[in-house]
Order: C-alpha cells, then sequence, then structure tokens
C-alpha cells in the first residue's frame, strides 16, 4: 500500500526525510498485519538508521461502527456490544454500561450481585493480565512466557466458561446484577486460582523480570512524564508508571470497591519497567482483593427485580470504570425512549497509544516493540 | 572384550571398500577417502532432521505441550515431511536480484559446517582428517558462514533483507573474535591444535576434561564458550536476525523451497559443530568419563567413543535450546556492547590468567 504523500511527505508527519546525501532516513511501514502490533494497527516510522524518529499510528482498520449500532439496538441488547470494545475486559465494560443504566434508572444491586460483580471483575483483570505477560514475553524474544501465562489464563477462562456460557465476550451483566446466579463450583474454582496464582507470580517474576536481559529490554525505554502523561489523558497502568495515584476503583469507587483493602501500586521513573511491574503488581493486588471477596461472600439474591425491557428517562449520564488497560468511560444521551440517542465510549487505550510518538521518538526499533508491548493497548477498543 | 557397535561400521566400511577395490583397482587409492566423505555426507544430511524433530520436542516440553505427535510415532516423520515439503515448493528469485550470486549464496553455510565436521573426532579412528593446525581451519572455515550470510542479503535485492543481513554479519564476526580467544586458551593448555590431541589430552578420570583441570578458568572459559558460540550461530537470546516479532524477516527472506531448507539445516548442522567443538575442547570428547571406580569405569569403557561423543554433544545441544527457548532477546546494540566491552576483555583477562596458571604449574 503507497503512502499517501503530501508534498512527498507521508500523512501525518510534520516535515520529510532530510535532503542531506548522508543521511540514512528513511520511512517504514509497520503493520497492519505484524506480529507485534497489539491488534490491526498500522504505524508508519520515520527512521534514521534504527533510530526513530517520528511515528505516526494509522487508526481505523477495525472500526465497526458500534457506537452506530448502538443506536439501533435496546440498550438490553447493546450490552453484548460493550464485550467487543476491549475483549480482554469484555465483563468491566459490561459493567461499566450497567452501571450507567443503573444511575439512569434508579436501580440498586443486592449485596451478593455487587461481590460478584467485583469477584468476576479482578478475575477479568488477572486474566487480561496474564495475557499480556505471555504476549509481552513472546514480543521481546521470550517465547515460553506466551504459553506459561495462557496455561493459567485457562483456568479462569474455564471458570468464566461455567458461568456464562462464553471465553472472550461474555455478555453476563445486566442492570441490577447478573442475568444468572453463580454457579456452586465457583467458589472453590476461585480459591483454586488465588494458590495457583501465587506460585504463577513468583515463577513469572523469576522467569522474565528478574532477567538481566529482560531488565536491559525495558529499563529507561519509553520514559513518560507526569506531565505528559497527564496531558494526553493517560490511565491505568500507563499513568501510574509515571508516578501519578489515580485509579477509578480507589479515587472514585463504584460498586462496593471502597470495602475492600487493596494498595495501587505507583511507578517512579515512567519507563516500560514500571509499566509492566505495576501490572504483575496488579495482578497480585487483584488476588487479595479476591481473597477478601471470597471469605464474605453473602448469600441472597443476586439481582435486583428485572425488567423487561428498560427505556432511560431524557438525560445524560456518565460512568467510568477501571478495565485492565485505564479508564473507561461510558456516557449515554438518553430521549426517553427504548434505544439510546447516543453513546460514546471514552477508550482508555486511544489515550495511552497517543502518547507513543512522544515516548517513541530516539529509541531504536527493537525499543518500539518494548514500548508497544508495556502500552497494553487493544486495537477494537480505540477503532470501536 | 566385546566392542559392538564400533564393529559393525568397521565391516560395513571394510566391505564396501574391498568391493571398490575388487572392481575397480586403479581407484583404491582413492575408495577409503571417497567412501568416508559420502558417509559422512549421509550422517550431515540425516542430522538436521533429527535435530529439528529434538528441537520442535525439547521447545514443546519447556512450554507445557507435546509438540509433533501425529506425523510418525511422536511425530518422528516430521521432519522429514517438512523437508519433502519444502523440495516440493517452488523456488522464486525477486526481480533485480544477482542470479549467481543468489544461488550460491546457501551453499556456503552448508559447506562450510559441512568442511568442519570433517575434521570433527567422533572416535579414536571415527575422524575423517586431522590436519595439525586444526583449530585454525575451524576458524578460517566460520567465515565461509558470514560471507554466505553478507552474500544472501545482497543478492535478495530488497533492504530489509540487506539490513538482517548486515545485522547477523556484524553479529558474527565479532564473536568469531571471542571464540578464537577461548580455542587460544585451549591451545595454549595443550600445546597442540590438533582436535585428536586435544581430546587425547583430556585422558585420565572426569576431572581430567578441560572444562575441570584448570582450577576455576576451565567452568569460566565454558561458559564464555557457550555465550559466543550461541551467538556465533544466530541462535538463543542472540537471534536478532531471526527475531519473528520484529521488523526485517532476515537475511533469508526472499529464499523459499530448496534454498531456504538449504539455510535452515545449515543453521542446525553449524549448532550441532559447534556443540562438538564444545565437547571436544571442554568435555573430552570421545573419552568415557573415568570417576576412579572400577566397576563403573568398566562399564563406562564398554561403551564405544562416539556414543559419548554424541551424548556429550547433545547435551550441550540441549544447552543451546534451554537458552533458546528461556530468554528474551539482546537488542542488537547491547550484542554488540555484550561483545567488544564485556567478552573481549573478559577473554584477554581469561588468557593472562591462564597463562600465569600454566607458568606457575598450577593445573590439577
Amino acid at each position: 500500500m503507497e503512502l499517501l504523500r503530501i508534498d512527498n511527505v507521508p500523512e501525518g508527519f510534520l516535515s520529510g526525510l532530510s535532503s542531506d546525501e548522508t543521511s540514512e532516513e528513511y520511512f517504514l511501514n509497520m503493520g497492519p498485519q505484524h506480529p507485534s502490533t497489539h491488534g490491526v494497527l498500522r504505524l508508519v516510522l520515520k527512521l534514521n538508521g534504527e533510530s526513530v524518529l517520528d511515528v505516526v499510528p494509522h487508526l481505523g482498520y477495525v472500526h465497526r461502527g458500534i457506537e452506530k449500532m448502538v443506536e439501533s439496538q435496546t440498550y438490553l441488547q447493546n450490552i453484548h456490544l460493550t464485550d467487543r470494545l476491549d475483549y480482554l475486559s469484555s465483563h468491566i465494560n459490561n459493567l461499566g454500561y450497567c452501571l450507567a443504566m443503573e444511575q439512569a434508572l434508579d436501580i440498586g444491586v443486592p449485596e451478593r450481585g455487587e461481590y460478584i460483580r467485583v469477584m468476576v471483575s479482578e478475575l477479568q483483570r488477572i486474566q487480561s493480565h496474564l495475557l499480556w505477560w505471555g504476549v509481552a514475553g513472546m514480543d521481546l524474544g521470550a517465547i515460553t512466557t506466551f504459553l506459561y501465562g495462557w496455561k493459567e489464563r485457562e483456568i479462569i477462562t474455564d471458570i468464566f466458561e461455567e458461568l456464562c456460557g462464553a471465553r472472550l465476550t461474555m455478555n453476563f451483566f445486566r442492570p441490577g446484577g447478573s442475568f444468572a446466579d453463580v454457579p456452586d463450583t465457583f467458589i472453590p474454582r476461585i480459591q483454586k486460582v488465588i494458590e495457583i496464582m501465587h506460585v504463577a507470580l513468583d515463577e513469572y517474576n523469576t522467569l522474565l523480570t528478574g532477567n538481566i536481559i529482560f531488565q536491559e529490554r525495558t529499563r529507561d525505554i519509553g520514559i513518560l512524564s507526569k506531565e505528559k502523561a497527564l496531558s494526553y489523558g493517560c490511565t491505568g497502568p500507563v499513568l501510574r508508571a509515571s508516578g501519578v495515584s489515580y485509579d477509578v476503583r480507589r479515587n472514585d469507587p463504584y460498586s462496593i470497591y471502597d470495602r475492600f483493602d487493596f494498595d495501587i501500586p505507583i511507578g517512579t521513573v515512567g519507563c516500560s519497567f514500571d509499566r509492566y511491574w505495576i501490572r504483575m503488581e496488579e495482578m497480585a493486588q487483584s488476588i487479595r482483593i479476591l481473597e477478601q471477596a471470597v471469605k464474605d461472600f453473602p448469600g441472597g439474591p443476586y439481582r435486583s427485580k428485572a425488567q423487561a425491557a428498560y427505556s432511560l428517562p431524557q438525560g445524560s449520564y456518565y460512568s467510568q470504570v477501571e478495565t485492565a488497560r485505564g479508564l473507561l468511560g461510558i456516557y449515554i444521551i438518553a430521549e426517553g425512549g427504548a434505544k439510546p440517542y447516543r453513546v460514546k465510549f471514552r477508550s482508555p487505550s486511544f489515550s495511552n497509544l497517543s502518547v507513543l510518538r512522544e515516548i517513541a521518538v530516539g529509541h531504536k526499533i527493537a525499543d518500539m516493540v518494548t514500548i508497544l508491548a508495556t502500552l497494553d493497548f487493544v486495537v477494537p477498543e480505540i477503532d470501536r | 572384550m566385546n566392542q559392538l557397535p564400533t564393529n559393525t561400521i568397521y565391516p560395513v566400511h571394510n566391505f564396501v571398500g574391498d568391493m571398490v577395490r575388487h572392481h575397480f583397482p586403479a581407484a583404491a587409492g582413492y575408495a577409503n577417502g571417497f567412501l568416508t566423505l559420502v558417509s559422512l555426507l549421509l550422517f550431515v544430511a540425516l542430522l538436521p532432521v533429527l535435530l529439528i524433530w529434538l528441537e520442535r520436542k525439547v521447545c514443546a516440553h519447556f512450554q507445557a505441550r507435546l509438540g509433533p505427535m501425529r506425523v510418525g510415532y511422536h511425530g518422528l516423520l516430521q521432519s522429514t515431511a517438512d523437508g519433502l515439503k519444502l523440495l516440493f515448493k517452488e523456488v522464486l528469485m525477486p526481480k533485480g536480484a544477482d542470479k549467481f550470486v543468489f544461488f550460491l549464496a546457501p551453499i556456503l553455510p552448508a559447506s562450510a559446517s559441512f568442511l568442519v565436521m570433517t575434521i570433527l573426532p567422533f572416535d579414536h579412528h571415527l575422524q575423517v582428517a586431522d590436519p595439525a593446525g586444526g583449530v585454525i581451519y575451524i576458524l578460517g572455515i566460520s567465515g565461509l558462514s558470514v560471507l554466505g550470510i553478507l552474500l544472501a542479503g545482497w543478492a535478495s535485492n530488497n533492504k530489509y533483507s540487506l539490513l538482517g543481513a548486515m545485522r547477523s554479519g556484524a553479529q558474527m564476526i565479532s564473536f568469531e573474535i571471542s571464540l578464537a580467544l577461548i580455542m587460544l586458551l585451549i591451545v595454549m593448555v595443550t600445546g597442540t591444535a590438533s582436535l585428536r590431541e586435544i581430546v587425547l589430552s583430556q585422558q585420565g578420570t572426569v576431572l581430567d576434561w578441560w572444562i575441570f583441570k584448570l582450577p576455576v578458568l576451565g567452568l569460566v572459559a565454558f561458559m564464555m564458550y557457550m555465550i559466543s558460540s550461541t551467538a556465533e550461530i544466530n541462535r538463543g537470546p542472540f537471534d536478532i536476525s531471526e527475531a519473528e516479532s520484529e521488523l526485517t524477516g532476515g537475511f533469508a527472506t526472499e529464499y523459499s523451497g530448496i534454498s531456504f531448507a538449504m539455510f535452515f539445516f545449515a543453521e542446525f548442522v553449524n549448532m550441532f559443530v559447534s556443540a562438538g567443538i564444545a565437547t571436544t575442547f571442554f568435555l573430552g570428547g570421545f573419552l568415557a568419563p573415568q570417576i576412579g571406580i572400577g566397576a563403573i569405569d568398566a562399564a563406562f569403557n564398554f561403551i564405544p567413543g562416539f556414543i559419548w561423543f554424541f551424548c556429550k554433544t547433545f547435551l550441550v545441544i540441549f544447552l543451546y535450546m534451554w537458552f533458546r527457548w528461556t530468554f528474551p532477546r539482546v537488542r542488537v546494540d547491547q550484542l554488540m556492547y555484550l561483545e567488544w566491552k564485556m567478552l573481549l576483555p573478559a577473554n584477554i583477562a581469561l588468557l593472562m590468567v591462564a597463562g600465569f596458571f600454566l607458568a606457575m604449574g598450577w593445573t590439577l
């Protein structure tokens, strides 16, 4: 595919190649089919030898018109569309949407329902981070990590399959709770997961985190300063690695997160290693939350009274949740009918990706791969 | 004492040789050499088939899975099937590529590996040739491999292949220096550059192997050899040229079918050769490990030398595979830093210390 050039400068770049005869500058296309871009993302790089001078991401390859589709489906039907935004955090996406609806219709959630929500969300977070870890290791060359991470992930996926019948696009939560109660094997299986994850995290830290080659490849690579992170609107581990302590579960708690005791890991330098380390710590903290939830899991109803159809009164409603990638914002503009007028999804990956130009310039091509791996974005969420 | 396997080779060899000499008396002088080379060629042709299967199985078991299981018993025929597939593929040549060089390039690494095989001592009398300057011969032939890779990158008429070839070439010639210095260390302590003599200088108990004989240096030298040779054969944490998750497909991007197969096979034979050299220099070659207990030593001696050679070589190959499937990849500038600023000074220091040890007479 030819690069669209305007005055011989490809789209999006501020300047073309240097006209110096001895310069080794050239444009290089990375993607859209590429083993390392996490999704269908096209990056056009301006390189000088091996060093990156500039990078322009081209989006839209996975655009499915989700925000248009939601306008022609009822509120309940739209829950399944939120699965497909960031498919690695689909439970949490569903939760965000249901929270907006509950806010609009003033629907409460019973205790058991809340606990189910927290447990399932944290399991989803661990599952997403396990996938990320496996793929990050693989991008850096340690291919075995891919299989090790996914081995543990399979256990969680099996729990979800028994819970809601799906392995990827869950569609489990509903306004007021969830569509079904958890099976009897749910709690024992979570306890198993807790046991296994403690051992697994030690193994992962031995294999990758402590490895000198890995540390050399990630320390001081892609340093994102606090100011830049805040000005670009980064959230999630990317923001926390730069030293800003913001986690929606702590700063703007939803569901019953304020009842749980967990730490928010903060980074210092804002380099790739910090982003990596924070996600490892987040897995440990999620396990802590799970331990507490399993201990106090109450009986009772799992959902407040279900309605046949939901129609939100006129107005605009906003809810935000902390997905595995960052802050997902869901903004519904309702006109009183059965279908929304407009739903806007604020995706964390979009803002996180936008810092790529800032942090990748000056590094090598190999570092670009590291940065992409640690930014941990999911392109379908960017393109919707 | 019944020396079973060794005798089956000699009778076959002798039988065929006698037949040839009987029917073609004029060619008698060349028959031995020719038959030896043919048998070695057969060995080198079948070796990658085994090694590729082994790599896939070892990799799979490290990754908590099984590997090829369907094609043949436990996937033994898998690499044969893959080789056949590659044979049937069309050999494409990119437009604008230099025809002669394009076809020459894969032949060079394959020939280089074969040429080094000829001097590896498999057993007391299982060595095709034993030049007095065997070590120097090895170092010289390694250059041929590098040449093949550079030619492949150039002849592909593809800037990314060229980039990959340049990186590969730079990596290989850098680590050849370390390799040479480690081999120099062994030549220094042994006093000879002939591979057979180097193996025979390790006669005695297990502690007479060079990895143990030099008090600490043997182990350090072995580790340095492992690092250098892993980088030399473009494997393990140093496989930037084959990095599938990065941009360039490496020097072999434009090759398909049998040309690609030759590169692929050359890589695996190279691995065997590097491991064989490690065995020869550090692990006692074809000598059985003697641990001082009479009965066990007799049992070990009963097993023919080349079995020991293969056991030790496959142990080192297992180490290579272990490295590859565990470690992440080193970035190319970090790789160069490793060689020029860390490994090379360390090698020189090692040589100095070893020389000092020798002068003091401190070998065990």
